[in-house]
C-alpha cells in the first residue's frame, strides 16, 4: 500500500477550482470592507436622501485609505502564493542567487505593489459586484466540497486521497444529515421555532455542524461505524506517523492511518471520532442539569426576592468569582476524589432534577389528587432509582443503596459534577433576571388574583414565557460546557489519560507540537467546529425567535 | 455613592474571606495533607510517621484555627514536637526565640513559604505577577482596540453585509478557546507544516526580552477569545444607540455619517463595553493560565498550575487571594465606572 495524498487524483481536478473560488471569496470580502469604508465617508443630505458627497476635498485616494487595504490584500496574495504556487517567488529568487535580505525586500515590495494595485481596483469596483462575487464564489466552494464528497464515494480506494476516504467513512453521517435537512425543510412550516431555523443561512450552517457531530457520536458510540481502527490499539512503527501512512504488512485492518498516528502509535482519526462520543455524552446532559439547578433556584430567587434572593445571589457570585481552572484543580485531583467530595456534591446537585420534576407536576395537578399521585409515581419512581444508582459508587463514601444498577466509569462523574457546578450559577443569574422581569407582567398578576400558588406561577406562567432566551442560552452553554470539558482535558484532569476526548488528545498532542503538529490539530479543529456550530445555531435561533 | 462603594467593599471582603476559606479547607483535607507530608518528608513514611510529621508542624489541628493563623487574627502555633524540637509558625523553620512574632498571617504581610518553589510566596507572586502583567498589557493593547473597531463597524449599519460578516468573525473568535487557537497558531506559524514558520512556539525567552517573534502568538491567542465577546457587546450597544432619536435628528440636520458615528454615537455606545471589558478580566485570567502553560511562559498562571498540581498550600492560597482580588476589584470598578459614565444613573 502506498501513502495516501490529501485529495488524490480527484483533488487534482477539483483543487484548482476550489483555490480560485477561495481566492475570489477572500478578495471579494476584503473588497467589500474597503468599499464599505469608502461608502461610510459619504454624507446624507438634509432632505434625507443619500447623495454621494465625498467628505474629502479632493477625489484622489489618500495614502492611508490605500495603505491599509494594500497591506491586507498583499498578505492574502502572499498566503495564496505560498500555498498554491511551487516554486514560490522567494524560492525562485533564492535559486537566482540573491542574498537573503534582498530576496525579502523584493518579495515584500512585489506583493505590496500588487496589493496596492488590487486594493485600488477593489475600492473603485461597484458594490453589486462584491455581492455577486461573494454569493457565487461561496456557492462554488460549497458545490466543489459537495461534489468531492459525492464523487469520493464512487472512486476506487485511495482515488480521492485522505479526504476522500474520510468522507467515505462518514457516509452514514452524510445520509442522516441529508435526511434530516430534507425532511425538515419540507415540513418547516409546521415545526415551529425549529422549522424557522431553516430560513436563516447562519442557523442552518450551525445546525448542520452540530448535527454532524451528533450523528457521528451516535454512529460511533451506538453502531461502531466510521472509526477505522480501535482507538486504543497501538501499531508498532506508526508512532507519530504522518497522515495517510499505510499500515505495516500483515495487518488485516483498514489499510491506512488516515490522519496519522499519535505519540503512542494510535490512529488519530479513530480517536477523534471516538472523542465526539465522550463530548456528546457529557456536554448536553451536564448543561441540562445545570439548567435544572439554575431554574429551580433562580425562579424563587427572582419571584420572592428578599433575603432568599440575597443569600442565593451571594452564593452564586461566590462561585463565579473563582477562577474556573483553580476550582477544577481543587475539585478534580485524585486526593479530593479520595475524600468523596465529588460524590457528596453529586448527591446535592443531582437532586435538583427530581425536585424540578416533582414540583412541576405537583403544582399543575394539585387539585386532582388521584391524577397527581399517579403521574408523580410514574415519573419519580424511575428517576429516584436512577438517582440512587448514579450517586452510589462502589469504593466511594456514598455506597449505601443495595440496588445499585450501574457505576459511572472512572472520572466521568467527577468531571460531570464539576462542570455542572461551574455552569449553574450563570444559569441561576439568567433565570433570576428573567423572573424579575416577567413577574411584573399582567398575566402573572392575573394568576395571582386567581389565587394560584407561587410555584404554579413560577413554573407554569413565568418559565414558559422565558423559554426563548433560555433555549438560546442552552445552545450557547452546551458550547461553553464543551470548552470547559476541553479545558479539563487540556490540564489532564478528571478523565483517564488514554481517554479519546478532544481535550485530552489536544493535551497529548501539544507536548510534541513543535516537532509533530499533526496529532493535535484534528481534535482541536473538531472541538472548534462543534462549538462554532452551537454558537451559530444559537445566533440563528435568536434571530428567528426575535422575528416573532 | 459613598455608601454604595462601602457596601460593595463590605460584600467584597466577605466574598474574599469565604473564597479563601474554601480554598484553605480544600487544600487542608486529610488526603492532601498526607500527600504534602510524603512529598516534603519522606515518600515511604508510615501512616503514624505521617501523623507525627503533620502534628509537629501544626497541620492536624482544627481548620478554623489554622485559617485564623494564616489570616493573622490568631496567634501562630508554638508546638513542642514529639521529636523534641519546638516549632513555631512565625519562626519559619529557625529556632524559636522570645522575640519571635506572635501573629504572622496575611494581615501582617507574611504570605507564607512555598514548598514547591522554595521561596517566600510574596516574592514569587511579585515576580510572576509582573510577567503576567506584561502579557496582559499587550493583550489589552491588541484586544480592546480590535474589539471596539469590529463592534463599531458592525453596529454602524445593522443587517448590512459588513455587519453580518464581522458578526460571524466575532462568533468564530468566541467559539475558539485558547487551547484550540494556541495549538492551531503554533502548528501553522511556528512549525514547518504549512511553510509559514514566522514566530516562535514558546515564550520562555519573552520573560527577559520581549520580541515580536516570541510574544505575538501568546498575545494573539489570549486576545482572540475575549475579542469576539467584547465586539458583540459593542455591536449590540452601537446598534441600540444608532436607532436613538438624537441620531436621527443629527442625520436630518445633515451631519455626515462619519461625524455621526465618531462624534455622536461612539461616546454613548462605549459605556456598555467598558463594563464588559472590566468583567472580562476574570476570563482573561483563565486564558492566561492556558496560554502560559501552552507557551511555557512562567507567569502567574503557570505558577497556579504548578502550585495546584503539587498541593503547595500557601502558594495556592496566595494565588487565589490575588486572583479573587482581581476579579472583585474589576467588578467594583466596572460598577462604579458604569454609574460614573452613564448620566442617567449618575443623576438619580
Amino acid at each position: 500500500m502506498e501513502t495516501l495524498t490529501w485529495t488524490g487524483s480527484l483533488g487534482a481536478t477539483l483543487g484548482p477550482v476550489l483555490i480560485i473560488a477561495v481566492t475570489l471569496l477572500g478578495l471579494a470580502l476584503i473588497g467589500n470592507f474597503v468599499a464599505a469604508y469608502a461608502r461610510s465617508t459619504q454624507a446624507v443630505t438634509a432632505a434625507g436622501g443619500a447623495v454621494v458627497v465625498p467628505w474629502r476635498w479632493s477625489d484622489r485616494t489618500s495614502f492611508f485609505e490605500l495603505a491599509i487595504p494594500a497591506v491586507a490584500v498583499g498578505l492574502v496574495l502572499y498566503a495564496v502564493e505560498a500555498f498554491g504556487s511551487d516554486p514560490t517567488l522567494s524560492d525562485w529568487l533564492t535559486e537566482a542567487g540573491l542574498p537573503g535580505w534582498l530576496n525579502t525586500t523584493i518579495t515584500a515590495l512585489v506583493f505590496l505593489l500588487l496589493g496596492a494595485f488590487f486594493a485600488y481596483l477593489l475600492q473603485r469596483a461597484p458594490a453589486a459586484l462584491y455581492e455577486w462575487l461573494i454569493r457565487w464564489s461561496f456557492l462554488v466552494i460549497v458545490g466543489v466540497i459537495l461534489a468531492f464528497a459525492v464523487f469520493s464515494q464512487f472512486t476506487a480506494y485511495g482515488g480521492a486521497g485522505i479526504f476522500g476516504e474520510m468522507s467515505r467513512q462518514f457516509l452514514p453521517v452524510w445520509l442522516a444529515l441529508a435526511l434530516t435537512f430534507g425532511l425538515s425543510s419540507i415540513f418547516k412550516r409546521r415545526l415551529g421555532l425549529y422549522g424557522k431555523l431553516f430560513d436563516s443561512v447562519i442557523g442552518m450552517i450551525g445546525f448542520g455542524l452540530v448535527m454532524f457531530w451528533v450523528f457521528t457520536a451516535i454512529f460511533v458510540g451506538g453502531f461502531d461505524l466510521i472509526g477505522t481502527h480501535d482507538p486504543l490499539a497501538q501499531v508498532s512503527g506508526l508512532k507519530n506517523a504522518p497522515p495517510g501512512v499505510p499500515m505495516p504488512e500483515g495487518e488485516t485492518a483498514f489499510p491506512h492511518y488516515l490522519l496519522g498516528g499519535d505519540n503512542l502509535a494510535r490512529d488519530i482519526f479513530s480517536r477523534m471520532v471516538e472523542g465526539s462520543v465522550v463530548v456528546m455524552m457529557i456536554a448536553p446532559l451536564a448543561t441540562l442539569f445545570a439548567f435544572m439547578v439554575g431554574i429551580t433556584l433562580g425562579l424563587p430567587a427572582g419571584y420572592y426576592g428578599g433575603r432568599l434572593d440575597t443569600v442565593l445571589s451571594f452564593l452564586a457570585n461566590l462561585i463565579l468569582a473563582f477562577p474556573v481552572i483553580l476550582l477544577f484543580y481543587l475539585l478534580v485531583t485524585p486526593e479530593i476524589i479520595a475524600t468523596g467530595l465529588p460524590n457528596y456534591m453529586a448527591m446535592v446537585l443531582f437532586i435538583f432534577p427530581l425536585l424540578f420534576c416533582g414540583v412541576l407536576i405537583h403544582a399543575r395537578y394539585r387539585n386532582q389528587p388521584g391524577k397527581d399521585y399517579t403521574i408523580l409515581a410514574i415519573v419519580l419512581a424511575p428517576l429516584v432509582l436512577l438517582y440512587l444508582s448514579v450517586i452510589n459508587q462502589d469504593g466511594s463514601p456514598v455506597n449505601f443503596w443495595p440496588l445499585d444498577f450501574f457505576d459511572i466509569p472512572g472520572g466521568i462523574l467527577v468531571v460531570f459534577v464539576s462542570v455542572v457546578f461551574v455552569n449553574s450559577p450563570t444559569v441561576f443569574r439568567i433565570v433570576r433576571g428573567l423572573a424579575l422581569d416577567i413577574k411584573t407582567r399582567d398575566y402573572v398578576a392575573a394568576a395571582q388574583t386567581r389565587g394560584e400558588r407561587p410555584w404554579y406561577i413560577m413554573l407554569w406562567e413565568i418559565l414558559p414565557n422565558a423559554r426563548g432566551p433560555l433555549i438560546v442560552d442552552f445552545c450557547l452553554r452546551i458550547g461553553y460546557t464543551t470548552i470547559l470539558l476541553g479545558t479539563l482535558g487540556f490540564f489532564g484532569l478528571g478523565l483517564p489519560p488514554e481517554s479519546p476526548d478532544w481535550g485530552s488528545t489536544i493535551n497529548e498532542g501539544r507536548k510534541l507540537l513543535l516537532i509533530y503538529a499533526h496529532p493535535a490539530l484534528p481534535p482541536a479543529l473538531a472541538l472548534l467546529s462543534l462549538v462554532l456550530g452551537l454558537n451559530l445555531l444559537a445566533d440563528g435561533l435568536r434571530e428567528e425567535s426575535l422575528r416573532d | 455613592m459613598g455608601l454604595f462603594i462601602l457596601r460593595r467593599l463590605g460584600v467584597m471582603i466577605l466574598t474574599a474571606l469565604c473564597l479563601t476559606f474554601i480554598v484553605f479547607w480544600l487544600t487542608n483535607l486529610q488526603p492532601n495533607l498526607e500527600k504534602l507530608a510524603k512529598t516534603q518528608g519522606n515518600a515511604r513514611m508510615s501512616d503514624t510517621a505521617v501523623e507525627t510529621w503533620l502534628g509537629n508542624r501544626g497541620y492536624s489541628r482544627n481548620v478554623f484555627v489554622k485559617y485564623g493563623e494564616w489570616l493573622g487574627v490568631l496567634p501562630g502555633y508554638v508546638i513542642e514536637g514529639s521529636d523534641g524540637d519546638t516549632r513555631a509558625r512565625c519562626a519559619d523553620g529557625s529556632t524559636v526565640t522570645p522575640d519571635t512574632a506572635r501573629f504572622c498571617g496575611v494581615l501582617q504581610g507574611d504570605w507564607g513559604y512555598s514548598t514547591v518553589f522554595r521561596d517566600e510566596v510574596a516574592t514569587i507572586l511579585g515576580e510572576r505577577g509582573w510577567q503576567t502583567a506584561k502579557l496582559m498589557f499587550f493583550v489589552m493593547l491588541v484586544m480592546v482596540p480590535g474589539a471596539l473597531i469590529i463592534g463599531v463597524l458592525a453596529g454602524m449599519k445593522e443587517g448590512s453585509r459588513t455587519d453580518r460578516s464581522l458578526s460571524t468573525v466575532s462568533i468564530l473568535s468566541t467559539a475558539t478557546p485558547e487551547y484550540v487557537s494556541g495549538v492551531v497558531f503554533i502548528a501553522v506559524f511556528a512549525t514547518a507544516t504549512f511553510n509559514m514558520q514566522w514566530f516562535k512556539g514558546t515564550a520562555t525567552s519573552a520573560m527577559d526580552n520581549i520580541t515580536f517573534e516570541n510574544f505575538t502568538l501568546p498575545v494573539l491567542t489570549v486576545a482572540l477569545y475575549g475579542m469576539g465577546y467584547i465586539a458583540r457587546m459593542t455591536r449590540a450597544s452601537m446598534t441600540e444607540v444608532m436607532t436613538a432619536q438624537y441620531i436621527r435628528t443629527a442625520r436630518l440636520k445633515g451631519v455626515s455619517f462619519r461625524n455621526i458615528v465618531l462624534r455622536h454615537a461612539l461616546r454613548n455606545a462605549l459605556i456598555a463595553p467598558f463594563t464588559v471589558i472590566m468583567l472580562q478580566f476574570p476570563w482573561l485570567l483563565n486564558g492566561v493560565v492556558i496560554v502560559e502553560t501552552l507557551f511555557n511562559y512562567k507567569g502567574f498562571g503557570w505558577t497556579l498550575v504548578q502550585a495546584a498540581g503539587n498541593n503547595d498550600i500557601e502558594m495556592l492560597l496566595g494565588v487565589s487571594v490575588v486572583s479573587v482580588f482581581v476579579v472583585l476589584a474589576t467588578q467594583l470598578i466596572s460598577d462604579i465606572g458604569y454609574v460614573f459614565l452613564n448620566p442617567r444613573i449618575r443623576i438619580s
